[in-house]
């Protein structure tokens, strides 16, 4: 296989090379970009558009080809199936470890070019760039960081209970009891397997810490999956469930973050997307709601970087790509798409008065986390771990969460296996 | 493609007729056979077989030809989620299939009754096959979550302790996949059985009326047993639905709460699609088509055989 | 009207009554999804609460119908589902065409042209009904790829028909081995070749069939999500694709009646082929096809 590889790679250089050549008789046609994504709903698909716009004023045109549902599932297997077909998109809406996968699979265009003239390696926050590079090179270009160890909450329903903001697991379950005594649901959940794992992922960087996370959920250690205070970690996990509602099961989260914006629910626990939803109804940050870090996790930031991956393709659609990729991280874009997406920019040279409090909070914890080493990758949104083992995870997260018998030690267990089994 | 032969074969067959028409007619019906049995190998079998393949490696998230032997295979057996989708899919499919029939032949029978607007009552029994899903999925996720639909409404209704939130319960959840799925197909069987019905010879029953036998039992004994055919036909069709129920899972419950309501064309879609295991969703994928095989083999063939003589 | 023997008597009169209550049930149950589906598509957003679902719109609108066929939005276009109507009627017709002329000539073939092993072909071909389409997703995807089909209307259609045959050939199949063989053996006596034969005898009987099997696929076809969304692109997925999308989309508040009208509008051509041929449908499967 390796030795294919690199042939395969030499072939894609030589092509790549004599392709570069041929742009010199590119003709005033316009060459068009198609960006496969899952940016669907009403903000998102307005910040694209800036994008799109972006690239219509230098003269490129914008196949738009959304595809929507399950937090990407849908899009990928078009991807993949665009991709066997030998006829992949130009750019499409790959995050985390995938990145890496695409790119062993020789499939990914380097973009050094631009990442030079733009200066990327200075521009962008060392974690950020790292995900981006495959092989050393540039293959995607990051949109935006979304932050997800969050805990939104509506502020008249905590007024109503006469609970402050929890700052610690323990204020958590202590304000959830007396929202639930007032009358509201303390928590607004959805139940499905990447929610309970979001939830979860949080829960285990309260109870454990920013290194027992990276032990578990990154690093994958047997021991730590099996151990003490993986049990910990879970039997916590399972005792939010009596702070839900019982009838979450396939909710959708926005469906949740509702709830809290109409005040049925108390608080949600959910990565900064969900402020898209209470941007898009209208409410302000601080006020009508309130965003703290996930209780226990102040001193940690689990990062979920939404990128851009390149495929390796032609002539002037190359070019129009690179234009591409060097129009993400402008900073028109960037400004519009983070403030309609909830996330802060990719690059922290930005001015951020245009950004609300929760968004700046978000990116002092990012820079501070980032130096204390509290930045971590977030399992749940496939930046940690590659697809199968976040998968095999997933399963017993959300099976233990739903079960109503299985002990936690026995969740531990399963957790090795999956980590195990998943290899 | 070779579909276009069959409308190509006249001119052939006009031109050669004279010197061969002999042979040429003996040809003639395997000429047109050919290019569907040529698709039938490329693209059923050929993929099958590509599929299997698949499953003896260590695929990830696209194709790769790295063979592990029967690894995948170990895997799917130690695994939990692949365990509760197939038990799901018997229990769902054994449940589906039976109550189609039952309900489908009841309704055909009591429809067959010289009933007034019966054009108008099958149109309506019938009309769930016509959507898909997709169409229909979110409704069925209101009508059966307890906080908005069928629950809500009853107590509303003043019963204020009426349950129904089986979707929200993992032993139950697989349950309202059924009555979905009956909802969509019953009809359809309805139709097949009223159609069964409809073809039985009139004396039959008449001569079994003037033996003084009564009604449930003149069904019992002898309409019943004319309809085994239609049985058989029914059977094919509603254990084709089963066995690729996806989009149902898909838009009802996602295969929660947990993993309690996953069925196995769900589990292989998840892991060589979302989850990067293209040689494990591929092993599950020829397990499942070989319990299919392993059901309807022999149904086919005793069904095939007992036609054939009678 | 009713049945003349039993309409006297008491019991009889109760018995009729409660066949009719059970039917009538029955038919509450069928239809409550789709009046759920009508009655929220016809309300405006407002109106849309729980523990509602069934009560009438106070101040029906056909706005969000208007919305879901023209106006509605997924990414950046906002172009509601209208267009991908359209794609879906131009990829429905050809496959639905192309799949019953080929099953119909087999059917005919496999019963009135047996020759040693058709029964074997048969068996095989109706496997195909069985395999699930997930297993040849990618298979398919590197095929279409080779014949330049890929991300194309052709190649969907292309995909539809080949997985359709099993299906019509089976209907055809079992339709055309009730219809007497003595005429066709008449006609080859006197040398009517292969296509005469069936289009003089076969195809003038073959009415019913034609009905259940166009009824069949067309649903199947129109229905279909899985194809469309891996094997077109934007400008030719067809309109389940479109309505996924549509619903799919989160946004701030989920407009619930745009979701209903454009659900209803996708589902419409299906519906009314059911309700306009739901008819000639139970009467194709008297015909013969299930009778085997």
């Amino acid at each position: 296989m390796p030795t294919f590889k690199t042939s395969f790679k030499k072939t894609a250089l030589a092509l790549a090379t004599s392709v570069t050549a041929s742009l010199a008789f590119a003709s005033a046609q316009a060459a068009e970009v198609e960006v496969l994504h899952w940016w669907t709903s009403g903000g998102e698909a307005r910040a694209a558009n800036v994008l799109k716009e972006l690239m219509e004023a230098e003269g490129y045109g914008w196949e738009d080809f959304a595809v929507a549902g399950g937090g990407g599932e849908t899009a990928m297997t078009v991807l993949k199936s665009r991709a066997m077909s030998g006829n992949p998109p130009s750019a499409a809406q790959i995050k985390g470890p995938e990145i890496q996968e695409w790119g062993e699979l020789g499939l990914l265009g380097e973009l050094d070019e631009v990442a030079a003239a733009e200066g990327w390696d200075e521009l962008l926050p060392g974690t950020v760039a790292e995900v981006m590079r495959h092989d050393g090179q540039y293959v995607a270009v990051p949109v935006n960081v979304h932050r997800v160890n969050w805990l939104w909450a509506n502020p008249e329903v905590l007024e109503a209970a006469g609970v402050e903001m929890p700052t610690t697991l323990d204020e958590l379950f202590a304000a959830g009891e007396a929202i639930r005594e007032a009358g509201f649901i303390p928590l607004a959940h959805g139940g499905q397997a990447w929610q309970d794992a979001t939830v979860f992922e949080s829960v285990l960087l309260a109870t454990g810490g920013t290194a027992f996370y990276q032990q578990a959920l990154v690093d994958l250690d047997p021991e730590a999956l099996g151990g003490e205070q993986m049990v910990e970690a879970l039997t916590t996990f399972k005792r939010l469930r009596e702070l839900m509602d019982d009838d979450m099961s396939g909710r959708d989260w926005n469906i949740a973050t509702s709830m809290v914006i109409e005040g049925s629910a108390g608080m949600q626990l959910m990565g900064d997307w969900a402020k898209g939803e209470f941007t898009a109804a209208g409410l302000t940050a601080g006020e009508d709601y309130l965003c703290a870090a996930a209780p226990g996790t102040q001193d940690a930031f689990t990062f979920n970087i939404d990128s851009l991956a390149m495929f390796r393709v032609e002539g002037e659609e190359r070019e129009a790509q690179h234009a591409l990729a060097r129009l993400v991280l402008e900073p028109t874009f960037q400004e519009a798409f983070n403030l309609a997406k909830g996330s802060i920019p990719a690059r922290p040279d930005l001015d951020m008065s245009e950004f609300d409090s929760c968004a700046r909070q978000s990116l002092d914890d990012f820079q501070r986390t980032a130096e204390e080493g509290g930045l971590v990758p977030s399992m749940a949104h496939g930046m940690a771990v590659r697809a199968d083992v976040q998968g095999a995870i997933f399963d017993v997260v959300t099976n233990y969460f739903n079960s109503r018998d299985m002990a936690a030690e026995e969740a531990a267990r399963r957790m090795v296996n999956a980590a195990q089994a998943a290899l | 493609m070779s579909l276009t032969s069959p409308a190509a074969q006249p001119a052939a067959a006009s031109g050669s007729r004279r010197s061969h028409a002999g042979l040429l007619q003996a040809w003639l019906p395997k000429l047109v056979l050919a290019p569907s049995v040529a698709i039938s190998l490329l693209f059923v079998y050929g993929f099958m077989l590509w599929t299997f393949i698949l499953s003896l490696t260590n695929s990830r998230m696209l194709p790769s030809y790295e063979f592990v032997g029967f690894g995948q295979y170990a895997r799917l057996m130690a695994n939990d989620r692949w365990w509760v989708a197939s038990t799901n899919l018997v229990l769902f499919g054994g449940l589906f299939v039976a109550i189609c029939l039952v309900l489908g032949l009841l309704l055909a029978i009591l429809l067959d009754q010289r009933i007034r607007q019966e054009g108008a009552l099958r149109t309506v029994y019938l009309y769930p096959m016509a959507l898909s899903f997709i169409v229909t999925g979110v409704v069925w996720k209101w009508l059966l979550n307890p906080g908005l639909g069928v629950q809500a409404m009853v107590r509303g209704w003043g019963f204020e302790n009426f349950r129904f939130d089986w979707i929200t319960d993992p032993d139950m959840a697989v349950y309202t996949l059924v009555i979905a799925a009956v909802w969509q197909a019953s009809g359809f069987v309805m139709a097949l059985f009223l159609a069964g019905l409809r073809g039985i010879d009139d004396s039959i029953v008449k001569a079994a009326q003037l033996d003084g036998a009564s009604l449930p039992r003149i069904y019992w004994r002898v309409v019943i047993p004319c309809l085994r055919p239609v049985v058989f036909s029914a059977v094919m069709i509603l254990s084709h639905i089963a066995i690729k129920s996806f989009d149902l899972v898909v838009a009802l419950t996602g295969g929660g709460p947990g993993y309690a309501s996953d069925l196995p064309a769900t589990f292989m879609y998840a892991h060589a699609f979302t989850r990067a295991q293209i040689g494990l969703g591929s092993a599950s994928a020829m397990l499942m088509l070989g319990g299919v095989l392993a059901i309807l083999i022999p149904y086919l063939y005793s069904e095939l055989r007992n036609r054939r003589h009678g | 009207m009713a049945d003349p023997i039993r309409r006297r008597t008491l019991g009889a009169r109760l018995a009729r009554a409660v066949l009719y209550t059970v039917l009538l049930l029955a038919a509450l149950f069928y239809l409550l999804p789709l009046a759920v589906m009508l009655i929220t598509s016809l309300k405006p957003l407002a109106e849309i609460t729980p523990g509602t679902l069934l009560s009438l719109p106070r101040e029906p609108t056909l706005a969000p119908w208007a919305k879901a066929w023209g106006e509605a939005c997924t990414g950046m276009r906002c172009e509601g589902v209208g267009v991908y109507f359209f794609n879906s009627i131009a990829i429905v017709v050809p496959a639905v065409l192309v799949s019953t002329i080929v099953g119909a000539l087999n059917g005919y073939a496999l019963t009135k042209w047996r020759f040693k092993g058709s029964e074997l072909l048969f068996a095989l071909m109706l496997f195909g009904c069985f395999i699930p389409f997930q297993v040849v997703l990618l298979p398919m995807a590197q095929t279409l790829g080779w014949l330049g089909l890929s991300s194309s209307r052709a190649g969907l259609i292309l995909v539809h028909v080949i997985f359709g045959i099993a299906f019509t050939t089976l209907f055809f199949r079992n339709f055309y081995v009730a219809v007497p063989t003595e005429l066709v053996s008449a006609a080859k006596l006197d040398g009517a070749g292969f296509f005469r034969i069936f289009w003089r005898i076969l195809l003038p009987v073959s009415a019913p069939i034609v009905v259940v099997t166009v009824i069949w696929q067309f649903t199947q076809i129109w229905n279909d999500f899985l194809f469309g969304v891996a094997f077109s692109a934007h400008d030719t997925q067809p309109v389940t694709v479109a309505l996924n999308n549509l619903v799919n989309t989160s946004t701030g508040v989920r407009e619930y009646n745009v979701d209903m009208a454009a659900a209803m509008i996708a589902a419409l051509p299906t519906l009314i082929v059911y309700v306009l041929a739901g008819k000639y449908f139970v009467r194709g499967l008297t015909a013969g096809s299930v009778k085997g």
